[in-house]
This record gives structure tokens, C-alpha cells and sequence, in this order.
């Protein structure tokens, strides 16, 4: 299990060499690994229809508990079979479809990852590599909708979708490790046994909303929606793919897979219900009036996705059970009414379905595929899409105390969705012809024999439902309510569904025939823009890059000093705030106290000396105008440095001092004194306040030694080491120089090293000089 | 002693600090020269002063014992007097090399990555 989420990676590392061996066939050849993937999912069927689950454990970080566990039951393997089964239809098809393209190479590489990924988030048990798979596909989602990147519409919408979905991934992460922090477990499989004590946790709504996000972004629900209809910038094999069968169902996925875990609870169907029936409203409602053929089944499929959102919402054994049957219905018929989508836009050049009509004459197969997927999507008798739209109604009428709610929206949604299925899978076929294409000629077996599997297949498992899709979808829905069961079948008997069935269709087909007052109708409806949330992402997006761009330019302004001044600012304000933050103004004059009495037992007069001499020094070095005469006031105080060395017991100090110093003043005099006079570039303004700054920093640092004067001395023990082993180990009785060559050697070394370096740097620096002079 | 030594350190860093917040890119070298001072003396201060014992192992013994000044912050500053030149030199050199280039030690002539034109280059201050 382990290896067939591995084999998408490991192909799509190889996909360039098929490309490099044999073009024409390379499309081929790579459709055998999701039709290997789907025949190897296919096997476990029996074990699974015989109540087994398979786990697979592989430990890759044990401590921090992230195992590659892959689960196989009835809703995961129902899920593999859909993304390998559909995966296999797409590459097939791709290989005509991009057939001309440069980019067929990349396009593989990316779905090859995203299929691997794919089947790693609905196999994964594991929540926090579950993770990993789920923002794998948000990656290779944003490769390829900005597949064609020369386009900008194409960049914005796959920079979009990534921000949404990989952000509200960054949620379901959060949401999940505190769920792993309260259960102690990051197993799907065991976190339903915490239920009760999950949802009677204080963060229990939080870790709802937070897993929301999650799902909600990935689902394009409400208020989340908007990047799915712009993602369609994306070819239409991913469009079919990633952006109506699978990657949009990987939320979905999780909230069914949850249910049983953060399930159960009003809060729970308030949100899915509330943003589910929503989103299910609203997207079928501005379905109606979309030209653009992809887009039109773009909010179908959101507006399907709220559907499912507010089935889980419900959350009873009926809804859920209508909602896998939903699900599964979708899948088939959407995917072959987006591949119908391309085929057209292949054979005709457009997309609008203004400019197309009666090409049933030329495309004779796609027709039918397109027929046949649009009357399953319609729900009209005997596709797999009546028998979902049956459960739904019944699932929904059987609600509870708001059914009539619920009802009322999901069949002015499926009245929608019916008006919206005929004006993309029916209409561009019949009537008068009509095409921007001189010549439309049907597409390439590749291209039609998949969506035709498809479309057929919604007959098939509508006509044989019980026999059929009845098992797998029973141990589907067992693996969320363990003891339910359903029967699926075509007839279920003259109720209030199939009543409301014929409602829906029948005021479906007025929708379908009056098309253009429905559409002027709700074009009249507006709404300010302010409302939609696509502009509240703009504002956030282009706040932040403002927002970037203002501090960028306040904290990079390219001016050294100011970098300095804003690093010494913070110093202060931490250092010196924390002084006085905790009451230790009294305890700083205690310092200042006790140091001075322990100094004035110790003072010479020519500590006094040395102090007003390095006073001077500096002062002089500050304001002298003259470069000459500051680098000697530096060489004074270096001077003086080293004689506070040797009156405190340091004489190899202050012989380094001196001669370091003596050899900076000859250098610094050897370079610069051909230099004019210094040149006073800043106002007296600025000159105090950096003089404040300055002198700010400069008591921090006295204060923090008599602090520590005051109230402790550093001592690490190994000073008493040292001078009780450097003659006995050492053998030498100057104790710093045997720590320097000798305990300390490799340090010795590190700074000959540093030296030798600054040696070449300034050798080379005057080299580089000689040779500009020539030049 | 440690009060006179802090207060030293305390105009020290204050001069290093002021000197770096300038435009010449000369009191800026000046500045680091004035702060690594500074930070040494830090160091030397905050570990055990004395006055007028080095560390030194008697002739006749093999230990050393009673009163002495710290060994290892010293050697420590040994090895940060060394490094603290070696970046000066770099620092000169660097220096001579803009001049050269820029004509000019104002910092704010020098925020580009692009070399100026020689009529730019304003003349002597």
C-alpha cells in the first residue's frame, strides 16, 4: 500500500526519460500506472466487502508519532477506486488533448504527483502525513492551474488557490495536533473512541473551526468558494480531475471522515449545514447565468461540494449514505461533462456556449457521452444520479425540526443544477449548428473512449445499482456508522421524493427552454462588490503586499547607520526597559552603593588620571574635525587600555594592546592621511539625538558591569583549573599563554586562521587597487 | 575599581556608538575600533579584578594559589585584541578601496550597488 502512493512519485520522476524514448506513445505508457493503481485497489474488494479492514504500518518518525499508516475500508477504498479509476481517463485523454503541447513533459510530472498525493490523503491514517499528502495536492494543484504561466489570469488564479488551500491547510494542521495533544493519539482510526471527550474539551470549538477552514478552503465552500471557478484556468483533463472528481472531494473526505470523531453536535450541523446549504444556493444560482462552459460546471460542482457539506451537516445514517451515493454520482458524470467540455473547446476553438450549438452532427460521440453524463447529473431516471437526488430529498426531508428549510433549498438547488446540466452537457448539441470552427470533426479515440466509459457507467450502476455499487458503498457507509446498511435501489415507490423529483424536473425544463429571461432575471440582482469574498481576498492580498512594502522600506532603507540606530533602539528599549520593568531601580542605586564603597578601598589617583585622560580622549575623538588628530585620540585611549591591563594583572594583554594598537594608528595614518579634513554631514538635531542614543547604550553597558560587580562574579571553575594544571599538564607558568597555546590551541589556531584571511582580503584589496589605477 | 573600569567602558561604548551612527565611513572604522575595546574591557571587568596579580606561577611552585587575576577572560580577549585588528586592517583596506571608487567616505554615497559617474563625485570638502 505503501508503494502504490509511492509508485505516482516514483514515475513522475521518470516521466522526461518515457518522453525522451518515445513521444507518441509516452501518454500511452504512462495511463498503464493509474490503471495498474485501480486494478490493484480493485483487488481488495472482497476483503473489504467481507468486513476487513487492511492497515499497513511504516514507522518514519516514531517519536513525534508520524507513521505512513495506510488504511484500507469501505469509503477509503471507494475513494482510491474513483481517483485511480478517473486518474486513468485523464492521462488517457491528456495524451490527445496536449498531444501538440511543449509542456505534456511538466503536465505529467504534476499529476503524476498529485495522483500519488491523492490517493496518500484518502489512504493516509495517519493525520499529521495525512497533512503532508493533503498540501502535496494543493502544490501540484497550483502547478497546474498555472500550467499555461505565460497567461497572468493564469498566474493569479493558481497563486489564489494555493494562498486558500494551502493556508486552510495550515489550519486543518493546527486543529489536528491539538486534537492529537487531547486524544494523545494521531490515528483516524483511534481518535473516534475520545469522542465524547473531544467535543466536552474547552477547545473542542476551536478545533472545529480550525479543521473547518481546512476542509472548507479545499471544498471550496462558502466563503472559501471563489478559487475554484478561477482555478478553471487550468487544462481541462486537470479541470476534470483534480477540480470536480478528486482534489475538491479531499475536503469532503476529511468532514465524513470526522464525522464520527468532531461529529454529533449542534455546532457541528449549524456550520456544515448553514455553509453547506449556502454554498449549495448560492453556486447553483450563479451557475444559471455563466457562459463560459467550464465555469458553468465549476459552480455546479461547488455548489454540489455545499451539498455534500450539508449532508454531512445533517449527518444521520440517511444523509450520509445519500451522501456517498452523491458523491459517487458526481464523480462519474462530472468528470465525462468536463472531458465533453474540452472535447468541444479542442474541436470548435470556445467555450461559450453562446456560439455553439447543434453539433451533434460532427460530434456524434461526444453527443451521446455528453447526453448521457448530463441526464445523470439531472437526475432523471434510471442514472445513478436519480437514485442520489432521491436520497438526497429523502435524507433531507428527514432532517429533523428545519427539514423545510433544508428541503426548500435543495430542490431550488436541484432545479438549478438541472437547468445548469442541460445548458452544458445537452444544449451545445442540438438545434441549429453553429461554431466559430470552420471544421469540427470528432475528437481521437483517447479522448472520447474514457468520458464514454464514464457516462455509461452512470447508466450501468443505475440500472444495477443493487448489484452493483450496493456493497462497496455499504461498507462505505459502515465505516462511519459501523451497524447501518442501505439498499440501494431505482425504485423506491410513489413518495414525497419522487414527487418533488417531478417538481424539479418539471420546472427544470422551464428553466431550460426560458434560459434568457432566467438570466436577465438574475443578472437585475446586485450585489455590491464589497460582499463577495474573491474581493476580500484581494484586499488582503494586495494589504499585505503594501503592507510589506511600507516596512520594507522603513526597516531596509539602505542606510547603515540606520540599521545600527534601530538595532541599538531595541537593545535600549529591551535591556534598559527590563531595569526598570521590574521594580530594580532600587536595587541599581544598591549596586551603585555597594561598588562604589568596594572601589573607593581599591582607588589610586592614577585610576582617577586614567579615567579623565580616556574621557578626554574620547570626547576629542567625537568631535575633532581634523582625521589625523581623531586617529590619535584613538591611539591614546588604546594606549591607556593597555595600562588598566597592566595594573590589573594582565601584561600579556597590554603587550598585545599596544603593539595592536601601535600597528592601527600606522596603518590608519598610512592609508587615510592624504584624506581631507572630516566633512559634518548631519544637523545638530540629529547629532544629539544619536549623542542620547549612544550615551543610553553606553550606561546600560556600565550599569550591567556594576550590576554584576555588585551581586556576583562570573566564575566558570575553570580558572582554578587552569592554574592548578598549567604547569603540572602544560608545563609553563605563564597561565594565558598555556590556556592560549595549549588547553585552548585549536581556538589559537581558528584565529591565525581568521588572520591569514584578513591578510588575503587586504592584500588583495590593494592588489585590485593597482590594477584599477592601471585601467 | 570595577566602578571606575564600568565607567570607562560606559564612555567607551557611548563614543563607539556615537562614531558608528555617522556618515564617514572613516568614524565608523574609528567606532568599531572604540567598541572592541569596549566589549574587552567588558569582559575583563565582569570576571575577577585584581590589582597588580598576574598570573603568574611562582619559580618554586607548580601551583598557583591565593590571590590572582582571572586567566581565562584574558585569554579570551588575547585572541578578540588579535581578530579585532584583522577586521580592522580588512575594514582600512576596504575603506581605501571606496574611496578610490566613490571618491568620498559618505556612507549615503555608497547605498547603490551601482558605481558612480565621475562627474557625480562632488569635490574636495
Amino acid at each position: 500500500m505503501f508503494f502504490a502512493v509511492l509508485s505516482g512519485f516514483i514515475v513522475a520522476c521518470i516521466v522526461p526519460l518515457i518522453f525522451k524514448l518515445n513521444r507518441k506513445v509516452a501518454g500511452a505508457l504512462l495511463s498503464i500506472l493509474p490503471l495498474s493503481l485501480f486494478i490493484y485497489y480493485l483487488q481488495f474488494i472482497p476483503n473489504v466487502l467481507a468486513g476487513e479492514k487492511i492497515l499497513t504500518t511504516f514507522y518514519w518518525i516514531p517519536f513525534l508519532k508520524i507513521n505512513l499508516n495506510f488504511l484500507i475500508d469501505g469509503l477509503n477504498l471507494t475513494f482510491a477506486l474513483i481517483i485511480s479509476g478517473i486518474g486513468f481517463v485523464v492521462y488517457l485523454y491528456a495524451s490527445a488533448y496536449l498531444e501538440k503541447s511543449e509542456k505534456i513533459v511538466p503536465f505529467y510530472i504534476y499529476i503524476s504527483i498529485f495522483m500519488a498525493s491523492m490517493l496518500g490523503v484518502v489512504t493516509c491514517d495517519n493525520t499529521l502525513a495525512l497533512f503532508v499528502f493533503w498540501e502535496l495536492t494543493s502544490i501540484s494543484s497550483f502547478l497546474l492551474i498555472g500550467f499555461n504561466h505565460e497567461q497572468e489570469r493564469s498566474r493569479y488564479a493558481a497563486l489564489q488557490s494555493l494562498l486558500v488551500t494551502a493556508g486552510g491547510g495550515l489550519a486543518l494542521l493546527a486543529g489536528v495536533i491539538m486534537l492529537g495533544q487531547i486524544t494523545g493519539t494521531y490515528e483516524i482510526s483511534q481518535m473516534s473512541a475520545f469522542h465524547s471527550t473531544i467535543v466536552s474539551n474547552v477547545l473542542y470549538p476551536s478545533i472545529l473551526v480550525l479543521f473547518l477552514i481546512g476542509t472548507f478552503t479545499k471544498s471550496a465552500q462558502f466563503p472559501f468558494h471563489f478559487w475554484l471557478p478561477n482555478a478553471m484556468e487550468a487544462p481541462t483533463p486537470v479541470s476534470a480531475y483534480l477540480h470536480s472528481a478528486t482534489m475538491v472531494k479531499a475536503g469532503v473526505f476529511l468532514m465524513i471522515k470526522f464525522l464520527p470523531i468532531l461529529g454529533g453536535t449542534d455546532l457541528w450541523m449549524w456550520l456544515l449545514g448553514g455553509f453547506g446549504g449556502w454554498t449549495m444556493l448560492m453556486a447553483s444560482t450563479m451557475a444559471l447565468k455563466q457562459t463560459d462552459l467550464k465555469r458553468l460546471l465549476a459552480y455546479s460542482t461547488v455548489s454540489v461540494l455545499g451539498t455534500l457539506t450539508m449532508l454531512i451537516g445533517l449527518g444521520g445514517e440517511k444523509a450520509i449514505s445519500a451522501m456517498i451515493i452523491y458523491l459517487f454520482a458526481h464523480s462519474l458524470y462530472k468528470g465525462a461533462l468536463f472531458l465533453t467540455a474540452g472535447i468541444i473547446d479542442h474541436e470548435t476553438g470556445t467555450r461559450d456556449i453562446r456560439n455553439i450549438s447543434g453539433l451533434r452532427k460532427y460530434l456524434p460521440v461526444t453527443t451521446v457521452i455528453g447526453v448521457l453524463a448530463a441526464l445523470s447529473g439531472m437526475g432523471i431516471i434510471p442514472f445513478i444520479g436519480f437514485i442520489g437526488k432521491e436520497m438526497l430529498y429523502e435524507a433531507t426531508l428527514l432532517s429533523g425540526e428545519y427539514s423545510t428549510l433544508f428541503i426548500t433549498i435543495t430542490v431550488i438547488s436541484a432545479i438549478n443544477i438541472f437547468a445548469v446540466m442541460a445548458y452544458s452537457g445537452i444544449l451545445p448539441f442540438f438545434g441549429e449548428y453553429k461554431s466559430p470552427a470552420e471544421h469540427v470533426s470528432e475528437a481521437p479515440f483517447q479522448m472520447t473512449s474514457g468520458p464514454i466509459a464514464l457516462a455509461l457507467l452512470g447508466l450501468v450502476f443505475g440500472l444495477f445499482a443493487g448489484s452493483t455499487v450496493d456493497g462497496l458503498t455499504n461498507k462505505a457507509l459502515q465505516s462511519i456508522f459501523p451497524s447501518a446498511s442501505h439498499h440501494l435501489a431505482l425504485f423506491h415507490g410513489f413518495n414525497l421524493p419522487l414527487l418533488l423529483s417531478a417538481l424539479t424536473i418539471a420546472v427544470g425544463l422551464l428553466f431550460v427552454f426560458k434560459r434568457n429571461s432566467l438570466v436577465e432575471f438574475i443578472e437585475k440582482i446586485r450585489i455590491p462588490e464589497f460582499f463577495f469574498p474573491s474581493k476580500w481576498y484581494d484586499y488582503a492580498f494586495n494589504g499585505t503586499l503594501s503592507f510589506a512594502e511600507i516596512q520594507t522600506k522603513f526597516l531596509q532603507n539602505g542606510h547603515l547607520r540606520y540599521y545600527i540606530f534601530t538595532i541599538l533602539a531595541l537593545f535600549i528599549l529591551l535591556v534598559g526597559g527590563s531595569f526598570f520593568g521590574f521594580n530594580t531601580s532600587e536595587s541599581i542605586l544598591n549596586a551603585f552603593a555597594i561598588s562604589i564603597e568596594r572601589s573607593l578601598a581599591g582607588i589610586d589617583i592614577y585610576d582617577i588620571s586614567m579615567l579623565i585622560t580616556v574621557l578626554i580622549a574620547s570626547v576629542f575623538a567625537l568631535i575633532s574635525q581634523g582625521r589625523l588628530s581623531a586617529i590619535a585620540s584613538m591611539g591614546i585611549v588604546g594606549a591607556l587600555i593597555s595600562l588598566i591591563y597592566i595594573i590589573y594583572g594582565a601584561p600579556d594583554l597590554a603587550m598585545t594592546q599596544l603593539s595592536i594598537e601601535t600597528l592601527s594608528v600606522i596603518l590608519f595614518v598610512l592609508v587615510l592621511y592624504k584624506l581631507p579634513r572630516f566633512f559634518t554631514y548631519s544637523k545638530l538635531k540629529t547629532r544629539i539625538r544619536d549623542l542620547v542614543i549612544a550615551l543610553a547604550f553606553g550606561s546600560i553597558f556600565t550599569i550591567i558591569i556594576i550590576f554584576v560587580s555588585a551581586y556576583g562574579k562570573f566564575d566558570s571553575g575553570l580558572s582554578e583549573y587552569f592554574a592548578q594544571t598549567s604547569y603540572l599538564i602544560g608545563h609553563g607558568k605563564n597561565i594565558v599563554n598555556v590556556i592560549l597555546v595549549d588547553f585552548r590551541g585549536f581556538d589559537t589556531m581558528g584565529e591565525i586562521t581568521v588572520l591569514a584571511i584578513a591578510a588575503v582580503g587586504v592584500y588583495s584589496l590593494l592588489r585590485l587597487r593597482k590594477q584599477g589605477g592601471e585601467q | 575599581m570595577e566602578f571606575v573600569l564600568a565607567i570607562i567602558v560606559g564612555i567607551l561604548a557611548t563614543s563607539a556608538f556615537y562614531l558608528m551612527l555617522r556618515r564617514s565611513l572613516v568614524k565608523v572604522i574609528l567606532g568599531m575600533v572604540f567598541l572592541g575595546n569596549a566589549v574587552n574591557l567588558t569582559i575583563f571587568s565582569v570576571a575577577r579584578v585584581t590589582k597588580g596579580y598576574a598570573a603568574f606561577i611562582p619559580e618554586n611552585a607548580s601551583t598557583l594559589e591565593g590571590v590572582y587575576a582571572d586567566p581565562l577572560p584574558q585569554a579570551l580577549i588575547l585572541t578578540a585584541i588579535v581578530i579585532g585588528f584583522g577586521t580592522q586592517a580588512f575594514a582600512i583596506a576596504l575603506f581605501r578601496k571606496a574611496f578610490q571608487k566613490v571618491g568620498d567616505d559618505d556612507l549615503d554615497k555608497m547605498n547603490s550597488t551601482d558605481i558612480m559617474c565621475n562627474e557625480d563625485i562632488p569635490g574636495d570638502k
